[in-house]
């Protein structure tokens, strides 16, 4: 079925099947008690996950099948996005052009970039790519101003010609982002006793997304050329010698996976008509490198877990003040009370930084295949309970996906 | 010609933190091979021993002046440094002074110290693991480590002054006959230039004249061959770590009086530093110095409002252009070693 | 937003709908039912508190955020009033607004523009906030304020000193009490061309970005006035944090004096440098060489240490002023704190006091009810003196203070001293005046 193995459709229908029913899952505890401060299920984050899902199963395509370790790929985002939003000043609110174009744009970008930075590899090949995003990032800041509108980041204004759509829309306001029709920020609240599931057109328009560049990928992992790419990861010198040239496959993934990038771009601007420099920053990329580490690299489910990882933390524990923390311990008694919220505060809140930081190590350290393994040694746990345990894989010789050893 | 020595003086300085906090990263990156994104931390974390000397120093005791209040009306509290009431005010005066020079001597133990525990609990058991993993738990820990300052030290950076003996500049115009205040320079960063060059020299010396330092340099050549001699090259290492660890904490400490640190001023450095190693070439120390002072002089050259006006925002960029040119140009960076982190 | 009711309701909102003029377009999760998003229904209203808690501004953002738990203590009737006590308008009553309790959720701004969206979205999408506040840098304060204008909510802004924030990009939900850079120079140019005569030749050095360039624009065209010269104007990378290249050659261009257009770590650090480089123990043209910051805060005065004595800039408030109103804000915030407040906290203070106050006023938290009550809003007791939120583009007209870096201070938060109290009138412009233009405020918008 659709050129796949049944594993692979029983996955596709897992990440289909996920993504379209978030509001539900992300939304596990009831309005209104403690436990809803960890509820993700609002339409941003929601679309948070999947654009930066989007964004990390590309980069993927280039860092888990060549090997090659990009530091630049939030540039390819950045354009992206301002692309989009040029296209929402000149052309009309509709998504559809501005992430064509936004694809397009980053595309090109990423040719250009990647014909010249794959002359080289290994380090050398990571540090052309950081110092392509970083001129890019320095310049949109500061000399770029007019096109990007630097610090402020590039905005809809009122007097946009807009020459497919209005200027200004029915109220005298600016216009939002649309499909034929349908605002993306729409939002469909359905209450079920004390829950409160909130179903937004313009998260649907990215899962929807997410299923296809998922499943794109997956083809990608699957195909001659997904083989060629782990050759040239595995041994490229050997590959030279069979008398293949390994430069237009890696140059070609790293295209996929810079218009991946745009398409995550274009859809955040699509969803949010702001692009600013902040996203082209090398913490952006390494952000990416992170994402992708975490879950898993070279794995196909693997980035978007890290993605939805780590946004989860930057969302969700970075609201957790001292309040939120003496409402939870309010039912201990105070001494008791103020040492909990005492113990815990340097990790939330103002402190989410270093729980992050913390989760890194931890899973680097625990699980050497990132949060795949861990979902991996948990199926193991479930499928062979009749086996003894004592399975240690961290001393066993895994097939790491080594970078550049 | 004055504004060119001038820039030239100023990339040396530059280009003497650049090379120091390069150095010790291409010990670490270069030659024991690990992607260590914690080493702006371990430079930011020297400049804090710097701070936690002068804050140490100065670390007082309250009395009540009932004769002043303070901002709520209450009586003034007047802080007394113990330092001050132990040796009177003018020995203590000059400890506190010189804090940041003296925070040398509590730098080199404590960074050696934090290296050894970093490579001994960590980094050990990431030497044959990719590179990504590295990269992981290596961010990670910077993250740790910066969130640890943060906490105690805030995020406001922490002034941090030179001793009275080296405040004010040098006028070097009126030393080679022009005229006054045509080119001055102040003196801390002097200071800091020579100190940069005695580390850069004594690191030189060490891997060069004795026999630990020819073991490591076997090792960065060919690990296996030195550990099949019978050498443990592992024990070698962790001392290279912590040796690395403590060019990088005093490259910080130093650092402190010229910008006062702060908690994510290793962040701000870490890109830099490794641009600097890569540009210099892979796994050769005199490569990451050459590159930095090169890096330093050229960023220098680029603020000078002539270059500037002719190339409107090369002063953003120029780091970047010269590390694509010199890539491009010389595969292995200037000096870089065949083989070293390349594929 | 009720929590409990049990029947589907609303609508997936088309276009079409919109369109047919039967409703305004539904902003992100408002119900029908309600008249404007996040209508409060219950018996406590939220504000969203959003500061930078990491990076670099996370100190300022801290004491942001200690104000604005002091002023939901004072709203609700804990505490020792603050403020409250001597604000001129009486419409608060110490039982929260409206006799709903203030409720608040905090967020992290990352000082980003996306995370400061990603967390004002979530305030209002998750939190059900009404009112969105905070901000430390001019780039978050007009991302922010954009969004705030789009779902319908207030956004009231609390550090943000660019012109462009009640300027081009100015909107009609979003209210400033914060000065901006224009007034720093006219409140300035004054006191420096007394102090430092008018025969004077500065050199800029400016902060390569949106809010650099207006602070440079602004303090260059005042300072001309006064007959002063701009020698040169030199743009630096916000990145750079070793200002030597650029300080340098200042004393061999022929200017005595040097303007930095820096804020926050750039202005702590291109300030050290200065000193460093002994410019100030310099004479040129025969005059003492001098320094000025245009934008100066507690805590930069605090990172630069003893670099910044005698070095003169403008702030929005202080804590030394002898009104009656900072006086009970400093008292309050000292005991609950133990130190004073920097002015940060004093305009995120007054901006949820003033937004609270214009609820009450108005008798609804519907968004143009509250805009209609702060426009053209004259009030005094907030510690700024007599001060009018100006209708035509939402920005706070006050005094202004020109400060200087104390010499002998008597603590560790005595840094700054206050050498002048520019008034009102000399810091006011035409809201079309050139650079602020460009812009419209737009109409109110209420959400659903």
């Amino acid at each position: 079925m659709l050129g796949l193995e049944k594993k692979d459709v029983t996955l596709l229908a897992v990440v289909a099947l996920l993504a379209f029913a978030a509001p539900f899952i992300l939304n596990p505890f009831p309005e209104g008690s403690e436990m809803a401060q960890f509820n993700a299920g609002y339409p941003d984050l929601m679309q948070r996950f999947v654009i930066f899902g989007i964004f990390a199963i590309g980069y993927n395509i280039l860092f888990g099948l060549t090997g090659y370790l990009s530091f630049g790929h939030a540039a390819f985002l950045g354009v992206g996005s301002y692309s989009a939003v040029w296209m929402f000043k000149l052309l009309s609110m509709n998504v559809i052009p501005a992430i064509i174009l936004s694809i397009i744009v980053a595309g090109l970008f990423s040719l250009v970039i990647g014909f010249v930075s794959l002359r080289r590899s290994g380090i050398y090949f990571s540090i052309l790519t950081l110092a392509f995003a970083q001129m890019s990032f320095n310049l949109a800041y500061s000399v770029l101003t007019p096109i990007t509108n630097g610090e402020t980041g590039l905005q809809l204004t009122l007097n946009d010609p807009r020459i497919l759509g209005a200027s200004t829309g029915a109220d005298g306001s600016i216009p939002v982002t649309s499909l034929f029709g349908i605002e993306m920020r729409s939002t469909y609240e359905m209450h079920a006793g004390a829950w409160l599931f909130q179903f937004n057109a313009g998260y649907y328009v990215c899962a929807i997304i997410l299923v296809a560049a998922f499943y794109l990928a997956m083809r990608i992992f699957r195909s001659p050329f997904g083989l060629m790419l782990r050759a040239v990861k595995t041994n490229q010198t050997r590959l030279n010698y069979t008398g293949l040239n390994a430069r237009p496959y890696t140059l070609a993934a790293f295209v996929i996976s810079g218009m991946y990038a745009g398409l995550a771009g274009g859809l955040m601007a699509s969803m949010d008509p702001l692009a600013g420099a902040d996203r082209m920053q090398w913490t952006a990329s390494g952000e990416v490198v992170l994402m992708t580490i975490l879950g898993g690299t070279g794995t196909l489910l693997g980035p978007v877990l890290g993605a939805g990882f780590i946004k989860y933390f930057e969302n969700i524990f970075s609201k957790i003040n001292d309040n939120v923390l003496h409402g939870w311990f309010a039912a201990l008694p105070d001494g008791l009370e103020d040492t909990l919220v005492f113990i815990v505060h340097p990790f939330v809140g103002k402190g989410w930084n270093m729980t992050l930081g913390l989760m890194f190590m931890a899973v680097v350290i625990f699980l050497p295949g990132g949060l795949m393994e861990g979902g991996q040694r948990l199926a193991k746990l479930f499928r062979k309970k009749d086996k003894p345990s004592g399975d240690d894989s961290e001393h066993h010789p895994k097939q790491a996906p080594h970078v550049a050893e | 010609m004055d504004a060119i020595l001038l820039q030239t003086l100023n990339g040396l300085d530059k280009g003497s933190a650049y090379a120091l906090i390069a150095l010790g990263l291409t010990l670490i990156f270069g030659t024991l091979g690990v992607v260590n994104f914690a080493h702006g931390a371990l430079f930011m974390l020297g400049a804090f021993c710097a701070v936690t000397v002068s804050k140490l120093l100065t670390l007082s005791f309250e009395t009540v002046d009932p004769t002043r209040v303070d901002f709520l009306g209450n009586p003034l509290k007047v802080k007394t440094a113990y330092v001050e009431s132990w040796f009177g005010p003018e020995f203590g005066g000059a400890l506190i002074d010189w804090a940041v020079p003296l925070s040398i001597l509590f730098a080199i133990p404590v960074m050696i110290g934090i290296g050894y525990v970093v490579e001994r609990g960590l980094i050990k058991h990431f030497y044959k693991r990719p590179h990504a993993d590295q990269i992981l738990v290596t961010f990670g820990l910077a993250i740790v480590l910066q969130e640890v300052v943060k906490y105690f030290f805030g995020a406001n950076p922490i002034p941090t002054p030179a001793p009275d003996a080296f405040k004010g500049s040098f006028d070097f115009g009126a030393l080679i006959g022009m005229e006054a205040n045509a080119i001055i320079y102040p003196y801390w960063r002097m200071v800091y230039f020579f100190f940069a060059a005695v580390i850069i020299g004594a690191v030189f010396a060490f891997l060069q004249f004795t026999t630990f330092g020819m073991v490591v340099r076997a090792g960065m050549a060919d690990r296996e061959t030195v550990g099949l001699l019978g050498i443990n090259i592992d024990k070698k290492f962790t001392i290279m770590f912590g040796i690395a660890a403590a060019v990088a904490g005093l490259a910080g400490a130093m650092y402190a009086p010229i910008n006062s640190p702060n908690y994510h001023m290793g962040m701000d450095f870490l890109v830099l530093s490794f641009v600097v190693v890569v540009v210099g070439g892979m796994g050769s120390l005199p490569g990451a110095v050459l590159a930095g002072f090169m890096l330093g002089i050229l960023e220098s050259f680029a603020s000078m409002n002539a270059i500037k006006s002719l190339l409107p925002g090369i002063d953003q960029i120029i780091i970047y252009v010269v590390a694509i040119i010199i890539l491009l140009t010389r595969p292995r960076g200037l000096m870089g070693r065949k083989g070293v982190m390349e594929d | 937003m009720s929590k409990t009711t049990l029947t589907r309701r609303g609508v997936l909102k088309t276009g079409a709908v919109a369109g047919s003029g039967l409703a305004l377009p539904t902003i992100f999760t408002a119900s029908s039912a309600s008249a404007f998003t996040n209508e409060p229904t219950g018996g406590s209203v939220t504000f969203g508190f959003n500061v930078p808690q990491t990076g670099p501004y996370a100190d300022e953002g801290a004491d942001e955020l200690r104000a604005y738990e002091l002023a939901v203590e004072h709203l609700n009737g804990d505490g020792d009033g603050g403020m409250l006590n001597t604000f001129s308008s009486k419409a608060l009553q110490g039982n929260g607004i409206l006799g709903k309790k203030v409720d608040f959720v905090t967020g992290d701004t990352q000082t980003k523009s996306d995370a400061a969206r990603a967390s004002a979205k979530s305030m209002i999408e998750k939190d059900g906030a009404i009112m969105i506040t905070g901000g430390s840098s001019s780039g978050v304060a007009v991302a922010v304020q954009g969004l705030c204008q789009e779902a319908g909510v207030i956004f009231m802004a609390a550090l943000t000193h660019s012109n462009d924030t009640t300027g081009k990009d100015k909107k009609a939900n979003g209210f400033r009490h914060f000065f901006n850079a224009y007034m720093s120079g006219a409140a300035l140019a004054p006191v420096l061309a007394k102090r430092y005569g008018s025969d004077r030749r500065a050199y800029h050095l400016t902060a390569d970005y949106t809010w650099g360039w207006t602070q440079e624009e602004s303090i260059a065209a005042a300072t001309e006035a006064f007959g002063w010269e701009t020698v040169e104007k030199v743009r630096t990378p916000l990145a750079a944090t070793d200002f030597s290249s650029y300080i340098a050659p200042v004393l061999n261009s022929g200017a005595d004096v040097l303007i930095l257009n820096h804020y926050g770590g750039n202005m702590v650090n291109s300030l050290t440098n200065a000193v460093q480089f002994g410019l100030r123990d310099k004479m040129v043209n025969g005059k003492q060489f001098e320094i000025v910051v245009p934008l100066y805060s507690e805590l930069m005065a605090k990172g630069a240490g003893e670099n910044i004595k005698g070095i003169l800039g403008s702030t929005n408030w202080s804590w030394t002023l002898q009104d009656e109103g900072t006086k009970a804000f400093v008292k309050s915030f000292g005991t609950k704190y133990g130190f004073p407040p920097s002015n940060a906290a004093q305009t995120s203070y007054a901006q949820t006091i003033l937004y609270a106050d214009a609820v009450a006023r108005a008798g609804s938290f519907n968004p143009c009810a509250v805009v209609e009550a702060l426009e053209g809003f004259e009030f005094d007791g907030l510690g700024n003196g007599p001060t009018l939120y100006r209708a035509e583009d939402h920005q706070c007209f006050k005094d202004v203070l020109v400060m200087q870096g104390k010499e002998n201070p008597a603590n560790e938060y005595d840094l700054l001293e206050i050498v002048d109290i520019t008034p009102r009138a000399q810091v006011e412009y035409a809201p079309d005046h050139p650079m602020f233009a460009g812009g419209s405020l737009g109409k109110c918008n209420p959400g659903a």
